[in-house]
Formats: structure tokens, C-alpha cells, sequence
């Protein structure tokens, strides 16, 4: 009877201090992009949904259940003890690939502008393999760079050799798909990751070197799709095509414009209700906060975005653990360039690719796997002490 | 963590936060900076401007009955944009609809063309608005045929059926006043661009010419502008702005309508006349001027063509013929824009002058027939010799000799070839006197300044020939290598600056390069009618709004006066109407119940039609009556319509007939057009309803 007293209060003990070691601030960022890309995605659609006599709460029920889900396989990633992460870690990787090899089967996989990313579930759910695979490629490059088999200060060129190998397949899968922001993410990820491990210097500037050639070459060889070709093409010069990439390029950054200083108010911007602006509650959602919210509105979450990112860095730095600290690295990386990404985009500074803007965006993939990412650097931080 | 993964790590963090800061510069610069930029470009893409027409003002004459004005009409439109996308580029639709309004497949494509999108020389008939606005092919659509276009929309994609006002001149007696009124038409880009403060749009339409675009701003009224928010989708999720249309105000003009109509068809009758004595009587016009104000009562120029052809929809071979040389050019106004010599109607201007040199009117001068000047014999008409007469009778006869000489005379007093350095210029200066080469400042729109042939004119010439004529053997055509041209040639070259004796002898005649508008020689006579006043001539009297309120009343100008002596106008009043009681004009007017002054004139004309005949001479009728207490004027003048007396003189005849309400050499009591003599000054009640008055006749 006291044993199992015992065994509860010591559960229950571990569970209070697991929650104490939540980084608050994190938390309350994470909570506040969320309630925010809520009422965004709800602005985004309720208007038009309902005129066309459609549910205008179809999305925002749908995108509640995505948080839901999601928040739960991120508190499920905070209370495992992420050094267990190791072992599952194969089959993340493995299914990852699976995932991303299915997608390029004609009849399984779907094509979405363009691209093959998607797997088609009954219900109209969809899932995006290569969500699963960034974080398959964090945590098995992170495995492999922080493990120390040596007295040496960092990883050897073998161990760097492996990791990038952990990562280039799944990439090449994408680029078959092809997926140009997905792609651009990862390998940010993967410099950095292979910059923070200690690696020698040579690697991380071979590795920058790679980037810009192959980015060259892949244009140049046709590697990357006439769709790629146009939309990179539309953003050297947004007039030159008037109702193609060129257009949703030109009518995000009037949309944003045109919210000015404080914005139109919420659910009130004509831009966003006449959906003059394509996949606005998906990629372009931030045209939404830009006219809704204006500048205050939306330059606030670029500063929880920035928020969120520096309490990443900090977890990072305190942590005494390689890997943990590897994993921080990668996914505050990972955050960083597809907000960048993302918005960068929306405002005509980044060409156009279809990457979702974390926390904020309708969809359940990139919900899932963000909030997966919260869950791992809550779990380095909860650790910070054991 | 070792040193270089620490420096690694802050590396990564500096990078990141500069990204992030980039965009937030950015978000700044897209959001503060230009926001207010792209708020407009937001608007542009969001709203619509859903724009009513305002019924446009209606033009009437001094009693109130419209020359213009409007009524519903059924338009059928042809979307360009939509045809465009067709596979046959809307072919088949086009040559459907051609079946079924009953018109040509070749005039619906030419309409449906932008004038920019055709090569210069071909754009007779095309659309001179723009891509974005359903183009007319009709206005004026038969409503059981609009229906079965409707009703079959599958078979005519991107055509419609729409009622619309249209504008509508009514030709009560069927009057024409195609050149006074001008025509409506749409907006072209240029309209759109022009920042006279007014904004235009797309769906409007605009006075083309004539008294349409003169008070155009008058008769236009606001259009509604409903704007509405639209979507992707172009449906409208609400309205943010509604401004009903103002209707706009009527003009009323100078003119009678039943003196129009009487003064086209007597100008058509004598273009008619000229024909049958075997003259070309290519064109003509006619004007009724009141003297004691410059108002004008009747204007017609000839050929015209018909201002309701546009709504009608015009086919391309109206729209061809309107500037076609073959035709005339019905598109000029010969009133205001022929130039032509004036011939003997301009030794009014001679008899001011030879006042001013001193000469005797009342003594007797010879009239041989011919006179040598230099080393030429300049011919009296008709080489006639007609003894020694007085100055009025050689008005009346329209002897040519005796001003050959004075102005022989003249010439050489003023140094000949070797001008003094003041010379007197007594012909020049009486020309001058008459305003010659002011414009009248008529209100309708691209009036031709006359243009007087004196000292400065023949440097500017010269400055521009000299060339020609000093390399004349390298520039000329081998058919213009004739020795009398060539002899011509050299002459120019060396004095074609001076005014030489045939220059002076030939302008105390109306002849040589002194050409005058219709309308400013009635201007002229009008001025020896009242007494030596030059007034401007007008059409408009007044603006007045829907409800009656006057907006704007036109007065009458004076531009100057004569500056010669009354004795010396009395002189010319009386030897003008010996024109017409015992001189050429005798026959014309033999038996007319009414005193009228006037004069003849019979102008050469040098050069060639298109078909290869010499040109005939230019009719002229100047006059004005009643001769005692004169009120009106009228000049009309036939090109190449010979005799000024028997093609012009009758015409101008016929003209005050009506005026004056004369049948038989009688005057019918009550037939006048005006019955106290005089225009009306009030101004009429307006109403579309409004029909032409019965004369009495």
C-alpha cells in the first residue's frame, strides 16, 4: 500500500517537476503564436466560406483539432527522456523515408502545385512525409555528430561523412518530389547543425560552397522543375508574369502594404475577405496579420518569433549535453529559416516556395512536426539540471 | 561545449536575429513607408466603379424646340475580351450577329477594332474607346432581335443587349445642322488622360465636335458612381459608395430651327444650280447672322452628313466618306474652315481704302477694259469697257478696272519694287481695319484664321519657297517645267519677297492669296450693315438647368470697330444695295418686296480637281437687309459653283424669302420667321416635347 503510495508520489513528483521544468516563456510564446494563427486562419476563411454557403468555421474547427493533436505528441516528446529519442530514432528516420518514397508512387502520392508531397488519407487528411523527416534528420545527425568514441574535441570527418548521409538521403527523395523551400530548410539545418557540433571548418565551408553550386547547377542541369525555374524567375521580376506566380507574389505584398500601421482590424481586411491572395490560410497566411493586425500586429510576431528563437539559443547554451545540445541547434535552425522562408516570401524578399509558417498556418504535417519541435527543446530545458 | 562550437552557436544567432530584423525592416518599409502606396493599389484591385450616365443636356434653338436630344435606345455590345478568347477570335459571332442585325460582317470587325490596333490610313470606323468597355455595335437595336440574342447567349458569347440613352437630333423640317451640332462618341484614351479637373470614365460619352464638344462640360452632368468591394470572383460583397447622376443643362442657342432647315436647302439648291450651268459645286455654305449682335441664326455647310449615324452605328463607309476627297469631305465645316478669295465681295474692303487714299467716291472714274500694269494687261470682267462711271455704279456693276489702276497707282506711290520705308498701305490697312485676320471667335471648335496677303505674308512665303523656286529646276516636277511656269520660277527667286503690281492689283479685287472663312466675310458685312461694329459671332445664349434655372447667359462682344468714316460706311451701304436695285445682283433679286444690299462675287480659282478639270470659280453672295434699318446678314458661298449672282445670289434670295415670310414678291403677314423683326431675347421654355412653330405660311 505505501509502496504503491510511494510509487505515486514519486510519479507524481516527477510528473510536477517535468512540468516545472518547462521553460515558461517558451511556453507562453508557443501559446500565444497559436491563439494568434487561430484567429488568422478563421479570418483567412470564415468570410468567403460562408458566402459561398460553405461552413465558415470549417477551417478553424479543423485547425483546433490540428493543435490539439499536436500538443499532445509535443508533450509526449517533452516526457520522454529525449536520450530514449535515440533509440526510436532509426525508425523516425526509416519511416521518414518510407513516407517520402510513397509520395513519389503515382496514385499514392498527390500533387499539390506541383509538387508531390503530400499522402492522401480517407477524411480528406492529408500528411507531408518530409515534415517527419527534417526531424528524423535533427535527431539522427545530431546522434551521430555528438557521440564521442575518441578523445577528439569534435566530430571526425568520418562521423560529419555519416551524418550528411543521414540527411542527404532523405533530401534527394525531396528533390524528386520536388520541394525547393523543404529542401533550402534542411540544408540550413544540416550547416548549422554540423557548424555548432565542432566540426573541422573545412566542412562547414565545403558545405556552404555545395549549397550555391548546387543551387546553380540544379537550375542550370533542369533538376529543378519549369515550376521552380517560373517561380524563382517571378521573384527576380514579380511583373513579368501577371497571373501566375508573379500575381500571387504581387497581390501578398499589396495585401501586406496595405494593412499599414495599425491595420484594418481583425476579420475586416477587404484584401484578405475578396481572397485576392492564393493559399491565404496556408503559406500566405501572414498577409492576413499584415492587413488585419498592420504593422503592430504583424511585427509582433515577428518579435515572439525572435523570442522564441533566443530562449531556443539560451536552452542550447545552458545545456551540458552534446546531443541535447545539437538537437536545440537543429530545430531552432530549422524554425528560424522557414519563418524566414515564409515571410521573407510574403513580403517579395525570398522566392516563392510552399512552406508553411510555424504555429500559424492551417495544417496539420507542418502543426505537428513544429510543435514536435517545441517538444524536444522543452525537453532539453527540462533536462538542463539531470 | 568547446570554444568553437560556442563561437559557431553565436555566429548562428547573429545571423538569425539579422534575418529576422531583415524582415522586419521590410515589413516597415512595405507597411509604413509605402504603405499609403499600396492602400491605392489595394483599392484598385478591390473596387469597382459601376458608373451611371447623366442625361446629357438637351441643345435648343431660340424658341425652345431641340436640335439634340436624347432618347432610350437598345444597344447590342460586343465584349472584346471575351470574343478575343474564343478560338476564332469571335469570327463566327460576329458574322451570326451580322445575319441577324441585317449589317456587314466587315463593318461589325472594323467597329470592334481599336483605332491603335490599326495601321494609319485604315482606321476609318474603328473604336475609339478602349478594350475594357463593351463596344456598340448598335444603339438603336430591334427589341425582338436583342431578345433572341439574349436568350441565345451560347450562340453569342460576350455580346449583350443593354438599354441606353441615346442621342437623338430630331431634323424637325428636316433639319440637318450637322456642322453647327457635331456629334457624341466615346471616350478615347486621350479624353481619359486629360486633366482638365473633370473625371471621366470608360462608359461615357463626349462631344466629338461641333456644339457637342464646345459646351461639352455644360452639357456632360455628373455621372452616378456606385462603387462597389469585390472579390476574387468579382461578386460584390458591399457597396461603399453611391452618388446619383446629375442630368445636364440645356444649351440654347442663336439659332431657328425653321430658318436652318430653309437656309440648308436653299444652300442645297444652289449647289444644284451651280451643277446644272456645268459648274463642279463641290461644297458650300450659308450663314444668317444678326448684325446688331454677332448671334448667329443659321449656320450650313455643304456636303454634311448625318450626326445620328454614330448611334445608328457607323458603317466604314461613312466613316471613310466623312474625310474622303472624292466626297467633299463632308467633315469640314466650310463656314469656319473654307478659305477661299473673296473675289468682288471684297472691294467693300477697296472702297475703305480708296476713302482713306483720298480719292473721290462721288467723282467718275474710267472703267476700260483693261488696265497695263507693268508689262501685263490686267482684264476688266469680261473684258468689258464700260465708259466712265462713279464709284457707286462701279460697285454695282462690279467694274474691276477702276481698281486695278487706284491700286496700280498705290503701288508705286508706295515705292513700287523699292517700298518706302512707311508706305501707306491703304489697302492693307483697310483690311486690317476689318479685323481680317482675327479669328470671329465663333463658339464651335477649329476655326481657320483668314489670311491676309500683305507685306509681312509675302516674307514669310518667300522664306519658305525661296528654295523651291531658286532650285526650281532641280525641285520642280517635269510636268510643272512649262516656261511660263518656269519664268515664274525666276521671278520668285529674285523679288517673291515683294509685294509686286499684280500682287497689289489683284488684292484691290479679292483675288491672289487673300483668302476669308464665310464666316468672317458675314462678319465684315455685318459691320457695314450696323454702322462699323465687329461682333463676335456666337450660337450660345444661355445654360439652363433642368429645373429652368439660368446658369450662364452669353452676351454679345464687341471685338472692334470700323475705323473708317460714317460717311464713307453710308457711301458703301448705298452703292451695296445698288448692287442689288440696278447692278449685278438686279436679277437675282428682281421684284423682292424687301430692300436688300449686297454684293456679288465671282472668284478664279486656280489649280485642278481630282478627275483632272480646271477648277470653277468660287460663288459668292454678301449682303445684308432691310437695307434702311438692316438686322440681318447673310453670306453664302458655293466652291466652284461659278456666277456669284445666279448660283448664290438666288440662294441667299431664297434664304431671306423665308426670313421675311415672302411667297410671289409679296410679304404673307405673319410668315416671317421672327414677327417683331428682330430674334427673340427671351429665353424659351425648355422641353423635349418642344415642336418647331408654324410660320403662317
Amino acid at each position: 500500500m505505501s509502496q504503491i503510495h510511494a510509487r505515486q508520489r514519486l510519479y507524481r513528483r516527477s510528473r510536477q517537476s517535468l512540468v516545472h521544468g518547462f521553460d515558461p516563456v517558451l511556453t507562453a510564446v508557443v501559446g500565444l503564436l497559436l491563439f494568434i494563427g487561430t484567429l488568422l486562419v478563421w479570418a483567412a476563411t470564415r468570410d468567403w466560406y460562408a458566402r459561398n454557403g460553405l461552413d465558415g468555421q470549417y477551417y478553424l474547427k479543423r485547425h483546433i483539432i490540428n493543435i490539439m493533436i499536436g500538443l499532445v505528441l509535443a508533450y509526449g516528446t517533452t516526457v520522454i527522456d529525449y536520450r530514449l529519442l535515440r533509440a526510436y530514432t532509426p525508425f523516425l528516420w526509416g519511416a521518414g523515408v518510407l513516407g517520402l518514397g510513397i509520395v513519389l508512387i503515382p496514385g499514392l502520392g498527390s500533387e499539390v502545385n506541383g509538387a508531390k508531397a503530400w499522402i492522401a488519407l480517407p477524411g480528406g487528411f492529408q500528411i507531408q512525409p518530409a515534415e517527419l523527416a527534417k526531424i528524423a534528420i535533427i535527431i539522427g545527425m545530431s546522434m551521430i555528430l555528438s557521440e564521442r568514441s575518441h578523445d577528439s574535441d569534435g566530430p571526425t570527418s568520418g562521423e560529419v561523412l555519416q551524418s550528411l548521409a543521414v540527411a542527404a538521403i532523405p533530401v534527394l527523395l525531396i528533390i524528386l518530389q520536388p520541394d525547393m523551400g523543404t529542401i533550402l530548410i534542411i540544408s540550413a539545418a544540416v550547416v548549422t547543425i554540423i557548424a555548432v557540433s565542432g566540426a573541422p571548418s573545412r566542412w562547414v565551408t565545403a558545405l556552404l560552397l555545395i549549397a550555391v553550386l548546387g543551387g546553380f547547377v540544379a537550375v542550370k542541369a533542369g533538376v529543378i522543375s519549369e515550376y521552380q525555374v517560373n517561380r524563382l524567375q517571378t521573384f527576380v521580376d514579380p511583373n513579368a508574369d501577371t497571373q501566375g506566380a508573379g500575381y500571387q507574389l504581387r497581390q501578398a505584398r499589396i495585401t501586406v502594404g496595405s494593412g499599414g500601421l495599425i491595420g484594418t482590424g481583425l476579420f475586416d481586411g477587404p484584401q484578405t475577405n475578396g481572397r485576392f491572395v492564393p493559399e491565404q490560410q496556408t503559406d500566405f497566411i501572414f498577409t492576413v496579420a499584415g492587413e488585419e493586425l498592420g504593422f503592430l500586429g504583424s511585427g509582433a510576431i515577428l518579435i515572439l518569433y525572435l523570442i522564441l528563437l533566443m530562449r531556443g539559443f539560451s536552452i542550447a547554451r545552458r545545456t551540458n549535453d552534446p546531443f541535447g545540445r545539437l538537437v536545440c541547434t537543429g530545430v531552432i535552425a530549422w524554425f528560424a529559416f522557414q519563418i524566414f522562408e515564409n515571410i521573407g516570401m510574403t513580403l517579395g524578399l525570398m522566392p516563392m516556395t510552399g512552406v508553411p509558417l510555424p504555429f500559424i498556418s492551417y495544417g496539420g504535417s507542418s502543426m505537428f512536426a513544429t510543435l514536435i519541435g517545441i517538444g524536444l527543446l522543452q525537453n532539453v530545458h527540462a533536462r538542463l539540471r539531470g | 561545449m568547446n570554444n568553437k562550437s560556442r563561437l559557431s552557436l553565436l555566429v548562428v544567432q547573429i545571423l538569425i536575429v539579422s534575418l529576422m530584423a531583415a524582415l522586419l525592416g521590410r515589413l516597415f518599409y512595405l507597411q509604413v513607408a509605402a504603405g499609403p502606396k499600396y492602400r491605392d493599389a489595394a483599392l484598385s484591385i478591390q473596387s469597382r466603379d459601376v458608373v451611371a450616365p447623366a442625361t446629357r443636356g438637351l441643345i435648343v434653338d431660340a424658341y425652345g424646340v431641340p436640335l439634340a436630344m436624347n432618347k432610350a435606345g437598345l444597344a447590342i455590345t460586343i465584349d472584346r475580351i471575351a470574343i478575343d478568347k474564343l478560338e476564332d477570335k469571335g469570327v463566327g459571332v460576329m458574322k451570326r450577329l451580322a445575319t441577324l442585325l441585317n449589317l456587314k460582317y466587315a463593318d461589325i470587325y472594323q467597329n470592334t477594332r481599336l483605332c491603335g490596333e490599326l495601321p494609319k490610313g485604315q482606321k476609318a470606323g474603328c473604336w475609339q474607346g478602349s478594350r475594357y468597355q463593351p463596344i456598340p455595335i448598335t444603339k438603336s437595336a430591334d427589341p425582338d432581335i436583342a431578345l433572341q440574342i439574349v436568350e441565345r447567349s451560347d450562340a453569342f458569347p460576350g455580346v449583350d443587349a443593354q438599354p441606353v440613352a441615346i442621342r437623338s437630333y430630331p431634323s424637325y423640317l428636316n433639319v440637318n445642322a450637322a456642322h453647327v451640332l457635331g456629334y457624341v462618341g466615346p471616350l478615347t484614351e486621350t479624353d481619359l488622360l486629360k486633366s482638365n479637373g473633370k473625371q471621366y470614365f470608360r462608359s461615357e460619352t463626349i462631344g466629338k465636335t461641333g456644339l457637342e464638344i464646345q459646351y461639352d462640360s455644360f452639357l456632360r452632368g455628373e455621372p452616378g458612381i456606385r462603387t462597389v468591394i469585390v472579390d476574387r470572383k468579382e461578386s460584390i460583397t458591399r457597396e461603399s459608395q453611391n452618388t446619383k447622376p446629375v442630368a445636364g443643362d440645356h444649351l440654347v442657342t442663336s439659332l431657328d430651327v425653321r430658318l436652318q432647315a430653309a437656309v440648308e436647302k436653299a444652300l442645297k439648291d444652289a449647289v444644284l444650280r451651280g451643277r446644272a450651268n456645268g459648274n463642279t459645286s463641290d461644297s458650300g455654305a450659308a450663314i444668317v447672322m444678326d448684325v446688331r449682335t454677332g448671334r448667329i441664326l443659321a449656320l450650313a455647310s455643304y456636303p454634311t452628313y448625318d450626326p445620328n449615324a454614330w448611334e445608328k452605328g457607323l458603317t466604314v463607309q461613312q466613316a471613310s466618306d466623312l474625310f474622303s476627297e472624292k466626297k467633299s469631305v463632308p467633315a469640314l465645316n466650310r463656314a469656319l474652315q473654307g478659305l477661299f478669295a473673296p473675289a468682288s465681295t471684297f472691294k467693300a474692303v477697296s472702297v475703305v481704302a480708296a476713302a482713306d487714299a483720298g480719292y473721290d467716291l462721288n467723282a467718275n472714274y474710267k472703267c476700260p477694259s483693261q488696265v497695263q500694269v507693268g508689262t501685263r494687261a490686267f482684264q476688266n470682267f469680261d473684258s468689258k469697257n464700260q465708259g466712265s462711271m462713279n464709284m457707286k455704279k462701279a460697285i454695282a456693276v462690279s467694274c474691276d478696272t477702276i481698281w486695278y489702276q487706284i491700286a496700280f497707282d498705290e503701288w508705286l506711290r508706295d515705292g513700287g519694287l523699292r517700298p518706302k520705308s512707311d508706305p501707306n498701305d491703304y489697302f492693307f490697312k483697310a483690311a486690317q481695319s476689318f479685323h481680317i485676320t482675327e479669328k470671329v471667335g465663333i463658339d464651335l471648335p477649329s476655326e481657320s484664321s483668314s489670311r491676309l496677303a500683305d507685306r509681312a505674308y509675302k516674307k514669310r512665303w518667300y522664306e519658305q519657297n525661296k528654295d523651291f523656286y531658286c532650285n526650281y529646276k532641280k525641285r520642280a516636277t517635269k510636268a510643272q517645267q512649262t516656261p511660263f511656269l518656269l519664268q515664274l520660277a525666276a521671278e520668285n527667286c529674285i523679288d517673291g519677297d515683294k509685294i509686286r503690281a499684280g500682287d497689289a492689283v489683284n488684292f484691290s479685287i479679292g483675288q491672289g492669296d487673300t483668302v476669308v472663312t464665310p464666316l468672317k466675310l458675314i462678319q465684315m458685312y455685318a459691320a457695314i450693315a450696323n454702322g462699323g461694329t465687329i461682333w463676335q459671332a456666337t450660337l450660345a445664349k444661355a445654360i439652363v438647368k433642368t429645373d429652368g434655372t439660368v446658369v450662364k447667359t452669353f452676351t454679345p462682344q464687341k471685338l472692334g470697330a470700323l475705323t473708317a468714316e460714317p460717311s464713307t460706311i453710308k457711301f458703301l451701304q448705298g452703292a451695296l444695295r445698288e448692287v442689288v436695285v440696278s447692278g449685278t445682283a438686279a436679277g437675282a433679286f428682281s421684284g423682292f418686296p424687301i430692300a436688300v444690299s449686297g454684293k456679288t462675287g465671282t472668284a478664279q480659282v486656280f489649280g485642278r480637281n481630282p478627275n483632272g478639270s480646271l477648277k470653277d470659280d468660287t460663288s459668292w453672295f454678301a449682303s445684308f437687309a432691310p437695307s434702311n434699318n438692316p438686322r440681318y446678314a447673310v453670306v453664302m458661298m458655293v466652291g466652284q459653283g461659278g456666277f456669284g449672282a445666279s448660283t448664290s445670289g438666288v440662294g441667299v434670295r431664297q434664304i431671306y424669302e423665308t426670313l421675311f415670310g415672302v411667297t410671289g414678291n409679296k410679304v404673307i403677314p405673319g410668315a416671317a420667321i421672327f414677327p417683331d423683326g428682330k430674334p427673340p431675347t427671351q429665353l424659351p421654355k425648355i422641353s423635349p416635347a418642344t415642336k418647331p412653330k408654324e410660320t403662317g405660311k
